[in-house]
């Protein structure tokens, strides 16, 4: 379990280019700057600071912290700001990617991250923000739930956070990538075949030219 | 006439059924000392506009704990354990905003703005009842704007007029705060001389603030403890 998350992170890690503006949720974004070379992004955190990076313990500042109130430390060059400009810049479209998590991300696009049915909704935090604000979506997940269920749904049966459509899903099984009007399937992670990732997918997917050249090798 | 008040006197100043914003990302940035403070005060039915409650029976989860609050309006309760059993039990009402609306609703009661159109949450269980509005092809929802009786809020330093700067991520919502309420209470870490602070360096001018209160209470690795 915890190998293939670190995959999903490692693979995330791959997507983000030079200079780019990044904010990572929490949950297996937060794997991700372990697999990052130096420069290679910029991380933003929502509660305030633009150049989050990782921290040794005795450099620990209880009030230098990230959206998961876990100790950061500053990069050179970074900044502090408000929580009003933050989510300018959020909303704004100034971050170039957000990378969160997800309970389901369905056909439509549609990513439900922030509340489960019958369970108190009581928080929402920047979720919804990020998800219609930040220029790219990458969504982080494992392929099924613990108890076997499908996350990958043909339409989110817990709320969704946003109508905005999630560019592209990692998961320990396979990556997709939106197109027009659904997901394709572009690769498929380690030794997984593609017959695993039809049955443990709900939503209908068209397979990418790359992956159907690789298969027909 | 001088800010520099004790925590005391700060606190008189809040009313039952007042509406208060308080500063802070949960205990970060938030003004430990005043909330001690009122936990001392006879006042009920507050509506208190914070990102969190705190936490459980932390910062403003004393509060909480007493019974004062009527109503929360904020964007991560998750963090207060005891919110939930509160809210269930019909003793809290709960007004639940993304943290970005949130945010941007104080900006706006601050700036003399009666609300905006975002497009956060637009399509969301957030967004029902809410007005819409379609511009330039993309749809929208109202939002109002937020504004409070007291701001108790918490800066790094002060000087003597009240202009603050902050601390790392422990300025959060505080700058927005210090604009939107009718009396804006300020807890801070140390008290300077006019003059003292670079015009450059200042977050909110004190004309946003209405009293300075030295801090007795800090936040450390090792959780809340008092001010040696």
């Amino acid at each position: 379990m915890g190998d293939s998350k670190e995959l999903i992170a490692k693979r995330a890690s791959e997507e983000l280019g030079p200079d780019s503006i990044v904010n990572l949720g929490i949950g297996i974004p937060t794997l991700i700057p372990n697999y990052l070379d130096e420069n290679q992004c910029e991380l933003h955190t929502e509660n305030g600071l633009l150049g989050v990076t990782s921290v040794e313990d005795e450099e620990v500042d209880p009030l230098r912290v990230n959206a998961g109130k876990l100790p950061v430390g500053e990069s050179i060059g970074a900044s502090y700001f408000h929580s009003a400009d933050s989510f300018a810049m959020i909303r704004g479209g100034h971050v170039d990617v957000a990378i969160l998590g997800a309970l389901q991300v369905d056909s439509n696009g549609h990513v439900a991250n922030w509340a489960i049915p019958g369970k108190d909704i009581i928080g929402v935090g920047g979720a919804m923000d990020l998800l219609v604000g930040a220029k790219k979506i990458i969504i982080t997940t494992q392929h099924v739930s613990k108890d076997g269920s499908h996350k990958l749904v043909d339409e989110c049966s817990y709320p969704i956070t946003s109508t905005r459509v999630a560019d592209m899903i990692i998961t320990d099984l396979a990556v997709f990538e939106w197109k027009d009007d659904g997901y394709e399937l572009i690769e498929l992670m380690g030794d997984t075949e593609l017959d695993e990732v039809r049955e443990k997918t709900s939503f209908k997917f068209q397979l990418g030219e790359e992956l159907q050249r690789s298969l027909s090798l | 006439m001088t800010k520099l008040i004790d925590a005391s006197e700060a606190v008189s100043k809040v009313k039952s059924g007042d509406r208060i914003m308080v500063g802070g990302f949960g205990l970060i940035g938030s003004p430990l000392t005043l909330i001690d403070e009122l936990t001392k005060r006879e006042v009920k039915d507050l509506t208190v506009i914070s990102n969190n409650v705190g936490e459980a029976g932390k910062g403003l989860g004393l509060l909480l704990d007493q019974g004062k609050l009527k109503k929360a309006i904020g964007s991560y309760f998750t963090s207060n354990r005891e919110v939930a059993k509160w809210y269930n039990e019909g003793k809290l009402e709960l007004e639940l905003l993304p943290q970005g609306t949130f945010s941007e609703a104080i900006r706006a009661g601050g700036a003399g703005i009666g609300g905006f159109y975002t497009k956060t949450a637009v399509g969301t269980e957030l967004a029902s009842g809410k007005e819409t509005k379609d511009i330039d092809g993309e749809t929208y929802i109202f939002e109002k704007a937020l504004k409070a009786d007291v701001a108790f809020i918490r800066a790094r330093k002060a000087d003597r007029k009240g202009n603050l700067v902050f601390y790392k991520t422990a300025r959060n919502f505080n700058p927005m705060m210090a604009t939107a309420a009718k009396y804006v209470v300020v807890e801070v870490d140390e008290i300077v001389e006019n003059g003292e602070l670079s015009p450059e360096e200042i977050v909110t001018p004190h004309l946003y603030v209405d009293a300075i209160v030295k801090s007795q209470l800090i936040l450390t690795k090792d959780g809340v403890r008092e001010v040696g």
